[in-house]
């Protein structure tokens, strides 16, 4: 099968009711590895990955995959900043991705069994998703996400709110998700967590990439004084 | 005094005595009602969800006019109903004028702005929540909905219930299209209207008494189906 990769953004802006909210940005997305998106509140990084995924309107400029964009959308998935539960079961709302593929009830929840196991999720199948604790609801999102085995993995925030445990918990998940070929791209606030999972990096500062390159370097040597600034903790002006 | 108590042990012999009379006019004002809640709840269920997941430029007049249909005064829906039904009017034809089948129209009309907006609240609120989820899970227009009904169904539920309460409840309209015929149209709220002002208090409490227990049992089910879903957010 064809990889739906590069994903390739040429001065790409989005607007909203007139406001720019981000752009203009030009990028490309490789084939492989983990991206982490990081910057300031308010920089872009949730709109960055809302327009690549193609909740946000690209309001200027272009996106184009390596696919046309219907399939393209077909092969990636989402995980938000605040989970969204449906109002049904653990082993429901892990079989509804699947059965919207038109995969049958049976072989659908066999999957979510199964997913749910790797996840350590498996004694809550039959909880009531919404009611979950805030770190179960983030694994529940991430398995979801990853039930339909996206090529393009999109994930904001994701250990947002969680304790150290549960963060490692999903890192040990992403890592090993990585190594089966998924490309990650995802943003955070946790330089920590940057610092160990990124393979590139993007520095998002009022609304385009302010730099961007291998993670390695970037954290070593960052070119501009807001990125040096920024994973020192210091405020960025 | 005396006439009152009377009517009150009255009432409740009619009732437990199976009295015929009393039961042929409960159970036809619960056929036209019920008849007029499900056709109401198949347009206005789907409307109301159709209306919280499209945005085209008349949506917001026509979300301002269920509302206004939902404070109609069921007599001057009565009236049109009437006028439209009767020999000379655009539907004359059909010969429905005082029949059960003028009745459910009529209440139709009037519960169907209701159902229709009260799901229309559920729903956008739903949709509002699983928005981005369902369109980033590439869900076609017909997979949301769907997803949108089920997940929403005890909101659903509770429109249909108060569509209900509403309809099984309501004189006016009825008393005008349907005539109040006796063994045809005689409904439990017009028949009220009616024993009551011949002085035939027992049989006028003992179809009012059904009518209380009817709406006691509607509302605790309103209430109880709102209390399980705040309870788990479910
Ligand atoms: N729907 C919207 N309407 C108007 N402005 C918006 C909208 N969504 C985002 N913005 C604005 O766009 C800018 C970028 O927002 P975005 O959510 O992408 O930032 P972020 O980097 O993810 O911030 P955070 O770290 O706080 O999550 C912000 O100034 C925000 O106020
Ligand atoms: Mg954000």
């Amino acid at each position: 099968m064809v990889s739906i990769l590069p994903l390739k953004l040429s001065a790409a802006s989005a607007h909203m009711h007139g406001k720019r909210l981000l752009g203009p940005v030009s990028l490309t997305l490789g084939q492989n590895g983990l991206t982490v998106v990081i910057g300031p509140n308010g920089a872009g990084k949730t709109t960055l990955l809302r327009l690549m995924h193609g909740l946000q309107r690209c309001s200027g400029g272009a996106l184009s995959w390596a696919v046309p964009a219907a399939e393209a959308r077909q092969r990636q998935a989402f995980v938000f900043q605040a989970p969204i539960m449906m109002r049904r079961r653990v082993i429901d709302s892990l079989a509804y991705p699947l059965r919207l593929r038109g995969i049958g009830k049976g072989e659908a929840r066999a999957m979510a069994r199964a997913s749910a196991a790797r996840f350590g999720l498996a004694d809550l199948l039959e909880s009531r998703a919404p009611l979950l604790s805030g770190g179960e609801k983030q694994k529940l999102s991430l398995a979801r996400a990853l039930i339909i085995a996206p090529e393009v993995l999109f994930l904001d925030e994701p250990c947002a709110n969680l304790d150290g445990r549960a963060t490692r918990e999903i890192e040990t998940l992403l890592l090993c998700e990585r190594a089966r070929g998924t490309r990650i791209v995802m943003s955070t606030h946790d330089m920590g967590q940057a610092r160990r999972l990124a393979q590139e990096v993007i520095f998002m500062h009022k609304g385009v990439v302010h730099e961007s390159g291998a993670a390695e370097p970037f954290f070593a040597a960052p070119d501009t004084p807001e990125a040096a600034a920024f994973i020192n903790g210091d405020i960025v002006e | 005094m005396s006439g009152y108590s009377e009517g009150f042990w009255g009432a409740w012999r009619l009732i437990f005595t199976f009295d015929p009379e009393l039961y042929e006019i409960i159970f036809l004002s619960l056929q036209v009602t019920v008849s007029a809640v499900i056709i109401a709840s198949v347009i206005g269920l789907p409307l109301g969800a159709w209306l919280a997941v499209n945005r085209f430029w008349l949506r917001r007049y026509v979300i301002a006019v269920l509302n206004a249909l939902m404070g109609l005064p069921p007599v001057v829906v009565g009236l049109f109903v009437y006028m439209a039904l009767s020999r000379a009017g655009p539907l004359g034809g059909f010969g429905l004028l005082f029949s059960p089948a003028a009745m459910i129209i009529a209440q139709v009309i009037i519960i169907t702005p209701l159902i229709a907006s009260l799901s229309h609240q559920s729903i956008r609120d739903l949709w509002a929540e699983y928005h981005d989820l369902l369109i980033s899970m590439n869900a076609t227009r017909a997979q949301r909905i769907r997803a949108l009904l089920w997940d929403g169904r005890r909101a659903l539920l509770t429109a249909t219930l108060a569509g209900f309460g509403r309809a099984i409840g309501e004189v006016g309209a009825i008393m005008i299209v349907g005539g109040n015929i006796e063994h045809v149209t005689r409904a439990l709220t017009t028949a009220i209207a009616l024993e009551t002002g011949r002085g035939n208090f027992a049989f006028a409490m003992g179809l009012g008494l059904v009518l209380i227990v009817l709406a006691i049992i509607i509302n605790l089910a309103i209430h109880i189906i709102g209390k399980t879903e705040r309870a788990s957010t479910w």
